[in-house]
């Protein structure tokens, strides 16, 4: 980003992400990708107990059944989280409803797991964007769910287009006065928000066991779980069942493109993305640094509840204790490699999405545990946020222009 | 400040008349607490009795008995005339350590109250705190030892993790000792990639420290699932026995509170002596410490700054992976999947209530793990407050800190920061 953009024909979201990616160096986030799917397959195959008795026996025998683990692996992954090939042609030629929404369920299933990425990946990279290092998402999902779960259970006998979004509503509020207590003690104390997103997640995590054994706990169950939600809350599903994909998947393409809008296309957007880039700049300019880190940080907050929100209103349909499993901290990682630009964080949330999903296929045909998919995402993550490792593995060349480093814990000028 | 003439001070000496007028009220109203919380809803014959034997010491202290109400109208009459001084002179630099003892007083109130009209085991409550405060305390060390140095470490809780992991799985191979050096050498090499990405690369120190987080959180879960829970014999380490320190632990209370533990209590006793000299007293600490407050400044005068770098945050991790060891080898005996359950950032938590000091953060792990303690024992004492809010308390006293409302720390001023020579 420089300074002349402003003044440069606006330009449409493909062209500045193409442009971003450029700048990333689109080979190297490819690379990093590609890199950690086969470490993760390595490791799949050098924690194979079969792989080493074969080497026993010979060595061409136990490179055989390494390979056989990997082709395993990856199959799985592929046929987990898209489908199977054949299913798919076969369903597709006999025309038969019922078979067709079978054979798509995994592919669609993918998209669903990407739904709460999506969200919360674009909250990472909102605060990114503005300098801003959210590391609470994962607090901000449960305080949102529990704001959703609230707001589903106890109105009763609303209709669905009023209940729908009062419900999203109460999940992007609770979550973002969760987010926002940190921005706000950023702004006015100077203390660091990466350390107090990271205490507010406990304080969620507590928060939430205390309320799902108190008042928003099913009292016909023996385990801390809340209330089934009115149904008037569910978010619309488009197919019979097992195909569990629904409505929500839509409403977080439609958060990336106002994110998108309020970041690129307003001047409101220009002030917060200069505050991100040079607060001491943005200051001189005259824009107000304690708004934009309260509201950023609000807004990041918000978009994490939502997260639990869609989890809440279109796949449980409750709020159990620590269901969020890892969504906050993945979120980081895929908004980096989204390079912090919506559209990046939506094809990023869809890869971390088929991945997530694959997994579990692969767990259950392959027998590699799911925990996996962390390795790998750890791995893209070093890779990206180090491109120097990549270029030193594949021998790239240094990219001429240098490439603008994200610093997010930007120290604030005194 | 008790010397107002025009010496100029020192400005870790100076205290702002607002805050000194602030700390004032604090205390007033932690003794009014004390009077109006608890001593007023208590009857007049009602009697605590602490228990001053925790179980399993051949030291055997009779009970503390005392009545209730004129121990609380004590408490409060104390806090008060603290809180008097504090408006009317003022504490000065004291003020902090006054602060610390109107709080004790507080939750001593909040005890007597507490158990009033029965008895609670305060050696066995503090015993546990001690207990509950080491892997909080050794995980403050493992930070102090990376951002003196000037690296933000958020990693301790992945580093602990997989130190664990080791821990159990080497300790159940070959024997505890082993286990336990496998861990601490599994600390240092986790650390050793942080610093890699962080120093090397210029990697931002938070990415990094989440990358090392996700990868220990995904790679133990991932193994323990495909071996430690496949193979039972591989996740049976055993743990290290209590070892009586002799003569020290015959002393009643003190004794078995503080005497009476395995090797990674005693460790972290001698880890905040030596860490202290090691930081404050030797020519290493001394660059350390430079390094992490201004780095061109050290590097001007011949200090290598990024190899200072690298040894403090692998002797952090180093430390980090002690104290995951103690996860398993001090407690249960095995390893479950994310057992640390975020005491790594409570560590952190630690470190910064601690201002970056070992002994602050001493104290600090302590006073956390007391409550984690009492949140365990709040049951018993009948106490209208849900333990989740008291376990909630070290994350709420850690952002009060970091506001500065009661005192503002002092981070190491090149935190975060990568270092490029000019």
């Amino acid at each position: 980003m420089t300074k002349t953009e402003a003044t440069q024909q606006p330009k449409d979201a493909f062209s500045i992400f193409l442009d971003e990616l450029r700048r990333n160096s689109l080979t190297v986030t490819i690379l990093a990708i590609v890199t950690g799917l086969l470490a993760g397959g390595l490791i799949a195959a050098v924690t194979t107990e079969g792989v080493y008795a074969a080497f026993r026996v010979s060595f061409f025998g136990g490179l055989k059944a390494g390979l056989m683990v990997f082709w395993d692996t990856y199959r799985a992954l592929f046929t987990g989280s898209v489908g199977v090939p054949a299913d798919i042609f076969n369903a597709l030629r006999s025309g038969d409803g019922a078979a067709i929404n079978k054979a798509f369920t995994p592919f669609f299933e993918s998209l669903l797991q990407a739904t709460p990425y999506i969200f919360a990946g674009l909250a990472v990279a909102l605060g990114f964007r503005v300098g801003l290092f959210n590391i609470g998402a994962e607090g901000q999902i449960f305080v949102g769910a529990l704001g959703t779960v609230w707001v589903a259970t106890s109105l009763k006998g609303l209709p669905t287009i009023i209940h729908v979004p009062l419900a999203l509503l109460g999940g992007a509020i609770t979550g973002g006065i969760w987010g926002m207590i940190p921005g706000w003690l950023k702004a006015k104390t100077g203390a660091h928000e990466v350390i107090n997103t990271i205490m507010m997640n406990y304080i969620a995590f507590r928060l939430s066991e205390y309320l799902l054994n108190g008042i928003l706990r099913d009292p016909h169950k023996s385990t801390p779980i809340s209330a089934p939600i009115e149904k008037s809350a569910w978010l619309p599903r488009f197919f019979d069942d097992p195909n569990r994909f629904h409505a929500g998947f839509f409403i977080a393409l439609l958060m990336a493109f106002l994110v998108y809008w309020l970041l690129f296309k307003t001047s409101w957007g220009f002030e917060l993305r200069t505050v991100g880039l040079n607060p001491n700049a943005a200051r001189y300019a005259g824009m107000n640094i304690v708004r934009s880190t309260v509201i950023t940080m609000f807004l990041s907050g918000a978009l994490a509840g939502m997260a639990g929100a869609n989890e809440v209103l279109g796949v449980n349909h409750n709020l159990a204790v620590a269901f969020s499993s890892g969504y906050g901290f993945d979120s980081i990682a895929l908004a980096l490699l989204g390079n912090s630009h919506p559209l990046g964080v939506v094809l990023a949330a869809l890869l971390f999405g088929f991945l997530r999903n694959g997994a579990i296929q692969m767990q259950l045909t392959a027998g590699i545990p799911i925990d996996i998919i962390s390795v790998l995402q750890a791995l893209i993550l070093a890779f990206i946020a180090a491109p120097a490792i990549i270029r030193t593995m594949y021998h790239l060349k240094e990219p001429k222009v240098t490439e603008p480093t994200l610093v997010a814990a930007k120290p604030e000028g005194k | 400040m008790t010397q107002s003439n025009a010496t100029v001070l020192k400005s870790y000496e100076y205290i702002s008349p607002t805050r000194r007028t602030v700390m004032g009220i604090i205390f007033l109203a932690l003794a009014l607490g004390i009077w109006a919380l608890f001593s007023r809803t208590v009857t007049p014959e009602m009697q605590t009795t602490f228990s001053l034997y925790p179980g399993g010491s051949s030291v055997v202290v009779p009970d503390w008995v005392f009545p209730t109400q004129p121990m609380l109208n004590v408490l409060a009459f104390a806090g008060a005339l603290l809180g008097a001084y504090q408006l009317a002179r003022g504490f000065g630099r004291q003020t902090n350590t006054i602060l610390g003892v109107v709080s004790a007083l507080f939750i001593f109130g909040f005890l007597a109250w507490g158990a009033s009209g029965s008895s609670l085991n305060l050696a066995g409550l503090l015993k546990v705190a001690v207990v509950r405060a080491v892997p909080l305390v050794l995980g403050a060390f493992s930070g102090i030892l990376c951002e003196r140095s000037g690296v933000f470490n958020i990693a301790i809780e992945g580093m602990m993790l997989t130190a664990a992991f080791c821990a159990a799985l080497f300790g159940s191979l070959v024997n505890i000792w082993f286990g336990l050096f496998i861990a601490i050498l599994t600390g240092g090499v986790m650390a050793l990639a942080l610093a890699v990405l962080a120093i090397k690369y210029k990697v931002d120190q938070i990415i990094a420290g989440t990358v090392i987080n996700i990868f220990a959180t995904g790679i133990t879960s991932f193994l323990s699932a495909k071996f430690l829970q496949r193979y039972g014999d591989l996740n049976d380490s055993g743990r290290f026995g209590t070892w009586d320190v002799p003569v020290l632990s015959k002393i009643p209370f003190i004794g078995p509170v503080f005497f009476s533990h395995n090797l990674f209590i005693y460790a972290m006793f001698i880890f905040v002596i030596l860490l202290t000299v090691a930081l404050f007293y030797t020519q290493w600490g001394l660059r350390t410490r430079a390094v992490g407050e201004h780095p061109k400044a050290a590097d001007t005068l011949g200090i290598n700054v990024n190899r200072t770098r690298y040894i403090s945050v692998v002797l952090g991790g180093m430390m980090a992976g002690f104290a995951g060891a103690y996860f398993v080898l001090g407690s249960v005996g095995r390893f479950d999947e994310v057992m640390t359950a975020g005491r790594g950032f409570v560590g952190l938590a630690a470190m910064i209530f601690g201002n970056w000091n070992p002994i602050g953060s001493l104290g600090a792990g302590m006073l956390f793990g007391f409550a984690d303690s009492l949140a365990s024992k709040l049951a018993i004492l009948k106490v209208p407050i849900p333990n989740k809010f008291l376990e909630m308390g070290p994350y709420i006293i850690t952002m009060i800190v970091l506001a500065g409302v009661v005192g503002r720390g002092q981070p190491p001023a090149a935190g975060g920061k990568p270092y490029e020579k000019e």
